[in-house]
């Protein structure tokens, strides 16, 4: 495997660390929670994607457009409940509380499903690649996934700067009591930019799930740790900053895994507490940010 | 005539510390009403209450004689209730319009608009796109105003339009009021700068330690009156050689006597009054 | 009043009565009870191996060990405000010195305050890296340094890889060993608690205690709270530390998995939660309901840690000072004098204190 190789693979999957990324950097911008049930609330939504495809017999990539509506929807409703009941007794209980749920979701999926894999199955498109000269190799899959996360972070990127509602969600979270005082529901605008994480955490478990196998505990084993890791590398505040976060992670990984197999996931870590001694805020993150 | 924004024995708590003893004002339709007191005096948290932020441990809050006491923040900016804050606090990363069009969120039916807001203050039309955190002081302190008038209110909350401001632009904000009144607003003001206060309002009220001491028409205040009201003791207790830190006890009508805080008055009395 | 119409002047008053009138003690009468009553237990439970069969004293070992860890994670959260999700780094890395330096031939008890140590020193470059983060940031970042200590020893196959290692020279008969494991757990979780009772005591609980109520008062008010921080920090890894090391002798047998996994941070934070986080006695409390509720849930695993995990978020909510907190609240009573109570004039024992409001 060449170096080019493993940044070229580092890119592609970064573009789906960035994806999961991004919910939690939001819920963390706007209303200062850091869901520790993330990596686990895509599991979930990986595992309801499979449930659909095997009772509603959709192609694949139909799962998307009805898991992630329903999972916008369980965002918002979970916010207004759950966690603005937390939020209302400090950061502390929200860290708890989150944490909370990530166990309980991971032992009901233990309980109810099993501990064995799983993966979506999309046919040949999970393998199927091309060539660029004679060591590059590129699978559609993780093109497309890349190509999905840009469009998805274009989008949020549009929906945050033009929109009343991303307006709202900036305003609320520079300063929640000036918007109150504005004439805003600062607790219905969490309630979106809640939905909003679901849904790309939702969109970006499935397509996780299409790519790799799945197990009720990789969710807080490894995905929540990436998320942050890449929010971290990146920078908190900048879309294209966690973008960046999320295709160097995978760099590292890749560069990683180029040393030996099992160190691949310690790469990434090793890079982000790197980032975490020399430049706490990310790469394109505001300096107070941390 | 009754009131158009009544409190009645409003009690509020900050922890264990009660920052207001049941205080009760009303303010009529078409006036505007100030508040003073020293530092930790309530001035900030009795305009907080009223505005939805702090929850009062006993007493209400009436508007046109609904209580809406147990309105959230931004159901009393509906009903129009709207205060500007101590401190601007605009959104940084906003621009100057967007901060605006947030001020519309639940705006009432009325005269005010973004466009309104940008004739009142000329400069704001061109700078319209920057953001918020690039403005002066003064600027900020008139997007702050702004944002509050895009949401027609009924009663506008002012707190502390002076702190930090330099004394000409405080002066030219307040200006403004006459022409706020006109459009139907009815204000009730918060001011650490006395001259300023005595000088726009109808009405004055002195809170020492959550507690309303002295009120009345700013004419018929002497300036000893005020002064006790304010520090809670008298010149002579306070440093003991007599004279009096403003122009004696019964001297002219205090709106002549008190130094403007740019300092551009009378100097003070040697040896001091009765 | 000036009696001209439409002025209303009040005389500013002051409240009355003197400080004098009232007492502040640090104890009641019930806490003399309280003190009596805890040595008369810990001189029973010392007792207890010449009183009772193994199965009970590996059950007390593993209280014992789970209220260490409790006790550690309600001084880094409950005190100091360090929200940790990563305490299992210095389980798992108590366990693994213990296992070194058995490997070279110490006694595995003798390596318990080893353990202790290392994990106070490694927690100082770790503290030194994470000291400046905001809560959140601050307790995934712990959950990610427990990984990369998991992954790394993984690495070192000298220690067993990923498959584990057996702990050596703990050649002695199962009841001996039952009692010995038992009394040094015994031994760690009184001596934790006991560190715990009389820091809180000392100037360095006033700033916790402070730090726990407020924390940016505390700063506003100039304690030294980063400096108070890193001491708790380190406290707690040495804790864990020693916890870990009784993980590693009581099960004879260590893996990475199982060493570093976060499900010791679930019981952790589960056990202090329902207890009730921020007081001596909830930790203990809630280590004993978790035993309760072990006996009563027969299927462990998976059922047991999904209700733990339903009370936890309810009790976290809508009683955050846990179980103790409503028992204490309603009978106004601490069973550790580290707090004060205060006493209106002309009240004595047989009455009660003046209720503390919190926040």
């Amino acid at each position: 495997m060449s170096w080019v190789d493993a940044v070229i693979q580092g890119i592609l999957i970064g573009g789906l660390y960035a994806l999961f990324a991004c919910g939690l950097s939001l819920m963390f911008g706007v209303m200062n929670v850091v869901n520790l049930a993330h990596g686990d609330l895509a599991v979930v939504a990986a595992y309801v994607a499979l449930g659909v495809i095997a009772v509603t017999h959709v192609p694949a990539v139909w799962a998307f457009l009805i898991v992630v509506p329903i999972f916008a929807a369980l965002g918002y409703v979970l916010q207004r409940t759950l966690l603005q009941a937390a939020l209302n007794r400090g950061v502390r209980t929200t860290l708890l509380v989150t944490f909370g749920l990530s166990v309980v979701i991971e032992n009901g999926l233990l309980q109810f499903l099993s501990a064995n894999s799983h993966s979506i199955n999309i046919g040949s498109l999970v393998s199927d690649s091309f060539s660029i000269g004679s060591q590059i190799t590129i699978a559609y899959l993780n093109l497309a996934i890349l190509v999905a996360a840009v469009i998805v972070l274009l989008g949020l990127q549009y929906f945050l700067s033009s929109t009343q509602n991303g307006r709202l969600i900036r305003a609320v979270a520079d300063d929640p009591e000036a918007a109150q005082i504005s004439g805003v529901s600062y607790r219905h605008v969490f309630g979106i930019a809640a939905a909003i994480a679901f849904g790309t955490v939702a969109l970006a478990g499935i397509a996780f799930g299409m790519f790799s196998q799945f197990d009720p505990s990789i969710g807080s084993d490894q995905l929540l740790l990436f998320a942050f890791e890449a929010v971290v590398i990146g920078g908190l505040g900048s879309l294209w900053g966690t973008l960046g976060g999320g295709i160097l992670l995978g760099i590292a990984q890749e560069i990683g895994a180029n040393f030996r197999p099992a160190d691949q996931v310690l790469a990434g870590q090793l890079l982000f507490l790197l980032i975490l001694a020399v430049r706490p805020h990310g790469l394109a993150g505001r300096r107070e940010a941390t | 005539m009754t009131a158009l924004l009544e409190v009645r024995d409003l009690s509020v708590h900050h922890g264990q510390l009660q920052a207001l003893h049941e205080v009760s004002l009303a303010v009529p339709a078409g006036a505007v009403h100030a508040m003073i007191g020293a530092n930790g005096a309530g001035k900030s948290t009795l305009l907080r209450t009223i505005a939805g932020l702090h929850r009062p441990t006993s007493g209400s809050i009436l508007l046109d004689g609904t209580g809406v006491t147990a309105l959230r923040p931004e159901q009393r900016v509906a009903a129009g209730v709207v205060m500007v804050p101590e401190g601007r606090r605009l959104f940084p990363s906003l621009t100057v319009e967007e901060n605006l069009v947030v001020g519309t969120t639940s705006a009432r039916q009325g005269p005010w608009t973004i466009q309104s807001v940008y004739d009142l203050f000329d400069w704001m039309r061109d700078r319209r796109g920057q953001h918020a955190a690039q403005l002066s002081g003064g600027e900020q302190q008139a997007v702050a105003l702004g944002r509050a008038l895009v949401a027609n209110p009924r009663v506008l909350l002012l707190d502390e339009l002076s702190l930090g401001l330099a004394p000409v632009v405080v002066r030219r904000i307040y200006a403004l009021l006459p022409r706020l009144l006109e459009s139907g607003v009815t204000v009730l003001v918060v001011e650490q700068d006395v001259s300023q206060a005595l000088a726009v309002a109808s009405r004055l009220h002195c809170l020492l330690e959550g507690r309303i001491v002295l009120a009345g028409q700013p004419a018929e205040l002497t300036p000893a009156q005020i002064e006790i009201a304010y520090f809670g003791q008298t010149a002579r207790g306070r440093n003991g050689n007599g004279r009096s830190g403003i122009n004696g006890e019964s001297g002219p009508p205090v709106s002549a006597a008190i130094q403007p805080a740019d300092g551009t008055g009378q100097q003070e009395a040697p040896g001091g009054g009765a | 009043m000036s009696g001209r119409p439409g002025i209303e002047a009040t005389a500013p008053t002051r409240p009355e009565g003197g400080a004098a009138a009232v007492r502040v003690t640090r104890s009641r009468r019930s806490t003399l009870w309280a003190g009596i009553a805890a040595i008369v237990v810990v001189i029973v439970l010392c007792y207890l191996p010449y009183l009772v069969y193994t199965g009970t004293t590996n059950q007390l070992i593993q209280f014992f060990m789970l209220l260490t860890m409790a006790t550690m994670w309600n001084l880094l959260a409950g005190y100091a405000g360090l929200v940790s999700v990563g305490q299992q780094a210095f389980i798992g890395l108590g366990a693994y010195v213990v296992l070194i330096l058995a490997d070279h031939g110490a006694n595995a008890y003798l390596a318990i305050p080893a353990a202790t140590i290392g994990c106070a020193a490694i927690g100082l470059p770790i503290w030194w890296l994470v000291s400046r983060l905001r809560r959140g940031y601050f307790a995934i970042t712990m959950w990610v340094v427990a990984s990369v200590c998991e992954l790394i020893i993984i690495q070192i196959s000298a220690l067993g890889g990923g498959t584990g290692a057996a702990l050596q020279g703990l050649n002695l008969s199962p009841t001996l060993l039952n009692a010995y494991t038992y009394w040094a757990s015994l031994a760690v979780a009184v001596i934790v608690i006991a560190t715990v009772y009389f820091l809180l005591r000392s100037p360095v609980g006033l700033v916790l205690t402070a730090i726990r109520d407020d924390e940016a008062g505390a700063r506003s008010v100039g304690a030294r709270v980063a400096r108070t921080q890193r001491l708790v920090f380190l406290v707690a890894a040495a804790g864990c530390g020693a916890a870990g090391a009784l993980y590693i002798i009581s099960s004879q047998f260590v893996v990475p998995t199982a060493a570093f996994s976060v499900q010791w941070s679930a019981e952790m934070i589960f056990i202090t939660i329902i207890g009730g986080i921020g007081t001596i006695e909830g930790p203990i409390l809630g280590t004993i309901v978790f035993y309760v509720l072990q006996q009563s849930i027969a299927q462990y695993g998976t059922w047991y840690f999904i209700v733990l995990g339903l009370m936890a978020m309810v009790i976290a909510i809508f009683a955050p000072h846990g179980l103790w907190g409503l028992i204490s609240d309603r009978l106004g009573i601490r069973l550790f004098p580290v707090g004060y109570y205060l006493w209106p004039a002309g009240t004595g024992p047989r009455h009660r204190p003046v209720p503390v409001r919190r926040g």
